[in-house]
Parts: structure tokens; C-alpha cells; sequence
């Protein structure tokens, strides 16, 4: 997926956008097993950063950013421009991720 | 019985002092750590500039550009959810959850920096931040919130 660009800007400096092929998406619902879940509330005393969970949301992010790519590159795109990110909390320990952005052609 | 009840009443009282205390002194010692560990590596990731700008300076100069992201989850601690239960009472600043915050968004932008590093660049525009609740809504529960700091890392061609 390397050939495909990802930037939240709306251009790409230096290239021209050859056509625009309209929103991409990719979302990914994730949670932690109950072990590390436990970890962290005892982690919750003393406060601080949770590791399990950055870890958590790192992969959870990485994996929508993917799927997001491989929509832009199953409709032809080589960019996708204007990325977001939203985070929605469902429960305790789950979180949604969404990634969306702009699939475009670049020349 | 009645003694049963009480020394279990007791002994409620004697953990939420423990915790109360641990969560006051190790917290404490370990924000004070973080804060020392976030000054000294934003001195040395002094060198990757950082804009909220919109775009890159000299736009018609081609460019590489990839997006760069930055994340941290991060809890209070029981003292400060206790302290910031009974400000809640009278309303006001909460600064425990200030320095929270705080550290959270430094240590996210730190991330990132790290992450635009390297890939190679020495730039960052368009920086957006974003922040979450991660407790669900659930009653009780000591809150944690995820702040994300993502960018466009660009460099000349």
C-alpha cells in the first residue's frame, strides 16, 4: 500500500489532482481482553499513561487507516487526501475509530 | 455481628485512605517524572518544526507528504478523581485534570514528532487534535480520555 499517499491537507504540493472520486471510509471496533483490562483499572490508581490502551487504539487506528487505503485503492485512487479521524467511546475498554478522507487520482 | 458489620465498614474506610494515598503520593512522583521526561525530549525534538497552518510554505516547490500520528491514553488518579469530585461541589478549575491534559497533548505531539523522524521529514503542518472519553459513560468508572495529534509531514523533493 505503499504507492498510495495519505495526507490530511487538501493538495499535494507540487502535483496536480487529476480527478476526485469522493469519500473513503474505514472503521474498526476495538476492545482489550479482560487480563489487560484489569491491569489498567489497577493502573488507574495511580494514574498516568495506559499502555494497554494507547496499544490498543494504535492498532485500532492502524487498522481503519488500512481499510480506508484499500477502499481508495479497490476504486482506483493513488492519494487520499483531507483525512480525519473520529473516536467514538462505546463501552468501557471498546472504541470505535473511523478514518475517512478524499480518494483522489493524482497525476 | 454488629462488630462484623463494623470492622467491614472499617475496613472500606482503610482502603479508600490507601488508595486515596498511594494514588496522591506515587501519582504525584510519577507525573513529576513525565513532565521531566516531556521537557527534555521537546528540546531535543526541537529541530522538527510543528505548524496548525493549513498548508506547507512554497507551494508550487514539489513535495513529499505522508500523515503522521501521535497518541496516548491517559487516567487520573484516584486522588485527583476524589479532589476533582468535591470541586465539582463548588465548581472552579480543576487543576489536576489541567496538568492531565496537559501532559497528554505533549506527550501526543511528541509521538508524533517521533513518528515524522523516522519516516525522514522535518516539518509537520496542519496539526489537529482530538480528545476522548474513553469510560463509556459508566458511572464510577475512574476516567481515562485518548488524545490524537496527526499531521501532514512534508519535505522538499
Amino acid at each position: 500500500m505503499a504507492d498510495i499517499l495519505v495526507s490530511n491537507i487538501e493538495i499535494v504540493p507540487g502535483r496536480r489532482v487529476i480527478r476526485h472520486l469522493g469519500l473513503v471510509q474505514g472503521s474498526t471496533v476495538r476492545s482489550k481482553h479482560a487480563g489487560k483490562d484489569i491491569l489498567a483499572g489497577l493502573k488507574n490508581i495511580v494514574g498516568g499513561e495506559l499502555k494497554a490502551y494507547t496499544e490498543l487504539m494504535q492498532e485500532a487506528r492502524e487498522e481503519a487507516t488500512d481499510r480506508m487505503i484499500q477502499q481508495a485503492a479497490s476504486i482506483g485512487a493513488n492519494g487520499v487526501l483531507n483525512v480525519r479521524y473520529a473516536t467514538t467511546s462505546v463501552t468501557m475498554g471498546a472504541a470505535e475509530i473511523l478514518a475517512y478522507g478524499t480518494a483522489v487520482v493524482l497525476e | 455481628m454488629e462488630i462484623l458489620y463494623f470492622a467491614l465498614d472499617y475496613f472500606e474506610l482503610v482502603l479508600f485512605l490507601v488508595l486515596l494515598s498511594i494514588g496522591f503520593f506515587v501519582g504525584r512522583i510519577l507525573e513529576q517524572k513525565h513532565f521531566k521526561s516531556i521537557r527534555q525530549r521537546e528540546r531535543e525534538s526541537k529541530n522538527i518544526l510543528v505548524f496548525a497552518a493549513r498548508f506547507p510554505p512554497n507551494l508550487a516547490q514539489p513535495q513529499d507528504c505522508t500523515l503522521v500520528c501521535g497518541q496516548v491514553v491517559i487516567s487520573s488518579d484516584y486522588f485527583k478523581q476524589f479532589v476533582a469530585g468535591l470541586r465539582s461541589l463548588v465548581g472552579g478549575r480543576f487543576r489536576g485534570y489541567e496538568s492531565l491534559f496537559d501532559r497528554a497533548r505533549r506527550e501526543a505531539v511528541l509521538r508524533m514528532k517521533d513518528e515524522a523522524r523516522n519516516k525522514g521529514y522535518k516539518m509537520i503542518v496542519n496539526v489537529r487534535f482530538e480528545t476522548t472519553s474513553l469510560t463509556g459513560g459508566r458511572q464510577g468508572a475512574l476516567p481515562s480520555f485518548e488524545v490524537v495529534a496527526y499531521g501532514t509531514a512534508v519535505r522538499p523533493r
